[in-house]
């Protein structure tokens, strides 16, 4: 019975193997579908042209120049990190001080850039705005801020989407308490 | 002294029989976390840094649009759009989403989202454009592309 068992050579797999990972590892670019997500308000035409009256408190005014300089309701500011308080206390000022908001409803943060203004800074303070309103939202919803952007990210899940209603306010009409009205102005032109 | 020589005689190789099983575990993991780049990338992108992110789970609804100074250096240092291969000119973007729309079912045609993967030193001048032809094109979903910073804010 003296058969010889055919086999295989495999020294040579662990080459194979690695060749295949290289050739994976170099070409690989790993989804990177993360940022600052947003809806635009629709194109200028369908907006019809009549003047909205907004008081002046219901508007909280962020600008920046052509140099990146920070204007927050008409006063520069160098120092961004007091920011993301002073717009949550304008969001949920409820009519208490005269300066602020009536209600969360119609405020409104106005974001105004110029076309010089870097992207890398418009980022930065937009962050802040969505920063401040994703705090509003994870503190009524009883979760953390980081938690309350996976429960918006993933709305399949009925948890996360009660959650979801719960901290935005959705009345039963369907709108909301505490919209995120981020206006994003054209930029003025200034610079470039 | 015999028992001292005893202790010299242990054997000092690193046994590579599992070696193939680990790099086979490496392999199946980049095979399953790939995604085949499909264009290669003409502009400049350093992508800029924030904390407030949301991710987008389906790869599918999304189209990415990058914008930022040339790499090469003969092709200007304007700034530039652009859209799987080639560039294109502001005025191109309507033209490119409805075409990027059409190629999704039609029910998921709202969801579409458009990524936009500008690099950190470009003028808000461009995106401000770029944003105004994606309302016209009522590609309204939109995401800036960011990395995930480090400190909390």
């Amino acid at each position: 019975m003296a058969r010889s068992t055919p086999e295989i050579p495999n020294a040579s797999m662990a080459d194979i193997a690695f060749l295949l990972l290289t050739f994976f590892l170099v070409t690989t670019t790993i989804a990177n579908d993360r940022g600052l997500s947003l809806i635009l308000p629709p194109p200028p035409e369908a907006q019809q042209s009549q003047e909205i009256k907004i008081q002046e408190r219901n508007m909280f005014k962020i600008q920046l120049n052509s140099s990146d300089a920070l204007l927050v309701e008409g006063d520069p500011m160098d120092d961004v990190s007091g920011l993301k308080d002073q717009i949550k206390s304008f969001v949920l000022n409820n009519g208490t001080d005269p300066n602020l908001s009536d209600s969360p409803l119609k405020a409104i943060v106005s974001f105004k850039t110029d076309r010089g203004t870097t992207h890398n800074r418009f980022v930065e303070i937009l962050n802040i705005i969505q920063a401040a309103y994703n705090d509003i939202y994870a503190e009524r919803a009883g979760v953390t801020n980081a938690r309350w952007r996976e429960i918006a990210s993933d709305l399949q899940d009925p948890e996360n989407a009660r959650l979801y209603d719960v901290g935005r306010g959705k009345k039963a009409d369907g709108s909301l308490e505490i919209p995120m009205n981020i206006s994003i102005a054209e930029p003025t032109k200034i610079g470039g | 002294m015999s028992k001292f020589k005893k202790k010299t005689a242990v054997k000092q190789e690193i046994p590579t029989s599992s070696m193939p099983d680990v790099v086979f575990m490496l392999l199946f993991f980049f095979m399953v976390t790939t995604e085949l780049r499909k264009t290669s990338i003409d502009v400049m992108q350093r992508i800029p840094e924030a904390t407030q992110l949301r991710k987008l789970h389906r790869k599918s609804l999304v189209v990415d649009l990058y914008i930022g100074e040339p790499k090469k250096k003969d092709e200007g240092t304007d700034y530039k759009i652009q859209a799987d291969d080639n560039f294109i000119s502001p005025d191109e973007v309507l033209l490119w989403v409805s075409r990027k729309r059409d190629d999704l079912p039609e029910a998921e045609r709202d969801l579409m989202t458009v990524s936009l993967k500008i690099d950190r030193d470009t003028k808000r001048g461009i995106c401000a454009d770029v944003e105004t032809e994606l309302r016209k094109a009522n590609a309204r979903r939109i995401l800036y592309a960011t990395m995930q910073a480090k400190e909390n804010l």
